[in-house]
């Protein structure tokens, strides 16, 4: 009798402890759950930070860029030859600084392309492993100089080297910018072309080479048509970094606002048109300035549209 | 959980305590903004101030238009300008007390034989007239022309004294005193100007007349290149006990050889 019930008792207290166990268990699955959420939150938050950001700016940019173009004009704006921002007429035409900029870049891409591209196919197919990743560091650490350095080296030695060898009265042009950003968009080219040829399958190569094709032919023929897509977006990537380059330019290219007509003029481009006046500004100018800006600003975001459709290209 | 309210409290206090610091103006210090030019004379005086006073003492280096616009929207106590007041900037209130001359030096080349240069030259270089070293007594090559971006008070100041607004035909346009005193230093055919009191040896300083940048000829006016420091102050606002005592210390007597040993010649004493 008594052990019956002690048996009963006990039974009581397992079923208790039992219901105690699962409301612990849904409880502390209700606090993950709370946590889960929180984090999700404030995940969405850091990540509408960033967004925010770039509205802030383009909405900025917008407003405080148009109305000088209203003012001004948008063809007397945008083709006007003439930019004479202090003068007692001024003149705001910044057909100067685009074709610098256009120029620039095209000149930069046309000699870092080439040079890029064919260290990524060395350092991807050719390379031993030791050559490669000392030449990778090299590449990084190329990528990782400040900009402001490159100025100053440009300025106290390409400059001078310039005006020797081609026997010109100064050396701070248009090709002195060229061969600079060419120098700096070569690490971008470089690392997504590598990562572009990486990525293509072995079995392509072997293929290939099975048919009895020559290495350098099975490259050329086969590897770079098949990353080719990764490969333009590293040309674009470069396109992006040169026209957004300021520090750099405004250290070697000498600033002045004319009509680049001949690679060793004196030239300035879009983003040092902004920054070399930002500070002593006032009025119709910097409105002007932030004009400007939004022009550059339209060119970066086409840039980055061009690079959005490749990256996607290749990844189908 | 508690730990992650914890800390967000703490980053909340931690970031009202900074706003804080934003808002209240800084009590017992001087600001003052302004010439890239004046850094050198401004700094000197404001170390000695801060020095025998004990009120903190800061400067900004934005530019003569920059640092007078600060004035005017109360932004700084004194603004400095390497320039003289514009009419309208005296009609909107503003006063102009000059501290100090600072002679602008036409600096070329250490290799180039040319030593002395009229105005009228310096002019015509300037604006294209004359193009060739030869033409004022030099070797035989094209003159490339170095200055300073539009809206600098040294490129104002120069082309204000020589009269050649808007007519210069610059080959670079640089940003900073430095940079053009550099790019001379490299180039043999360049001619620059900048503040006498930042030339090095690496550049020549030619005499303009006949007359070298000294502190005599700037003082006596023979060194025609020159061009006012000015302490730009709104009037009929009082200034701020700090700024007052900083105002009147460094327009006074002693003050004179920290302003002549930043390499201009004071305006006040002596």
């Amino acid at each position: 009798m008594i052990t019956q019930q002690s048996t009963k008792i006990e039974q009581i207290h397992q079923d208790i402890r039992a219901e105690h166990k699962t409301h612990v268990e849904w409880k502390r699955r209700n606090r993950t759950q709370t946590i889960e959420y929180m984090i999700h939150g404030i995940f969405l938050l850091l990540g509408l930070i960033t967004v925010g950001c770039v509205l802030l700016i383009t909405v900025y940019l917008i407003i405080s860029g148009i109305p000088a173009i209203r003012q001004i004009g948008l063809l007397d704006f945008l083709f006007g030859k003439e930019w004479a921002s202090t003068a007692s007429e001024p003149k705001y035409g910044i057909l100067p600084f685009i074709l610098t900029s256009v120029y620039g870049t095209a000149g930069a891409i046309l000699i870092g392309v080439p040079v890029g591209f064919m260290t990524a196919v060395y350092l991807s197919k050719l390379a031993s492993p030791k050559v490669k990743s000392v030449m990778q560091s090299a590449v990084s650490l190329l990528a990782g100089i400040p900009s402001v350095v490159y100025g100053l080296v440009g300025m106290l030695v390409l400059v001078p080297g310039i005006r020797k060898i081609f026997n010109v009265p100064d050396g701070a042009s248009l090709l002195a910018a060229i061969i600079v950003l060419a120098i700096m968009i070569l690490p971008s080219i470089i690392k997504m072309s590598i990562t572009a040829l990486d990525a293509v399958p072995k079995e392509y190569e072997d293929a290939s080479l099975a048919l009895g094709a020559t290495p350098v032919e099975t490259y050329f023929k086969v590897s770079v048509p098949a990353a080719k897509s990764g490969i333009a977006a590293a040309v674009v990537l470069g396109v992006g970094r040169a026209i957004g380059e300021a520090m750099v330019v405004m250290m070697v290219a000498g600033n002045v606002p004319n009509m680049p007509n001949s690679l060793f003029q004196s030239v300035r481009f879009l983003t040092t048109a902004v920054s070399s006046e930002m500070s002593y500004s006032s009025g119709l100018q910097r409105q002007a300035l932030f004009s400007i800006a939004l022009v550059l600003f339209m060119f970066i975001m086409l840039t980055n549209a061009m690079l959005n459709f490749f990256l996607k290209r290749e990844r189908e | 959980m508690k730990k992650m309210i914890r800390l967000m409290t703490v980053t909340l206090l931690t970031l009202s305590m900074l706003a804080g610091c934003g808002n209240a103006k800084a009590t017992g210090s001087v600001s003052t903004d302004g010439s890239t030019s004046m850094e050198k004379v401004i700094g000197a005086l404001g170390e000695a101030f801060q020095n025998d006073t004990g009120i903190s003492f800061t400067y900004n280096s934005t530019g003569s238009g920059p640092g007078i616009k600060a004035v005017q929207e109360g932004r700084c106590d004194i603004g400095l300008s390497s320039r003289d007041l514009k009419a309208e900037e005296k009609e909107a209130g503003l006063n102009g007390t000059i501290l100090a001359y600072d002679g602008i030096a036409i600096i070329v080349n250490p290799e180039n034989p040319v030593t002395d240069l009229s105005v009228e030259t310096i002019a015509k270089i300037y604006t294209g007239e004359i193009t060739n070293w030869s033409e004022v007594g030099g070797n035989d090559a094209e003159i490339v022309l170095i200055g300073r971006e539009a809206g600098s008070g040294t490129r104002d100041g120069f082309e204000s004294i020589t009269d050649t607004e808007e007519l210069c035909k610059y080959r670079q346009e640089l940003t900073s005193t430095g940079d053009v005193i550099t790019t001379v230093s490299q180039n043999p055919g360049a001619i620059g100007y900048a503040s006498v009191a930042s030339v090095k040896d690496t550049v020549k300083a030619v005499t303009v007349n006949g007359v070298a940048p000294t502190e005599e000829t700037i003082k006596d006016g023979s060194y025609v290149v020159q061009r006012p420091f000015v302490l730009v102050t709104k009037s009929g606002v009082e200034l701020s006990d700090e700024a007052f005592k900083f105002f009147t210390y460094i327009t006074s007597a002693e003050a004179c050889d920290i302003i002549s040993a930043a390499g201009v010649v004071p305006a006040y004493g002596e």
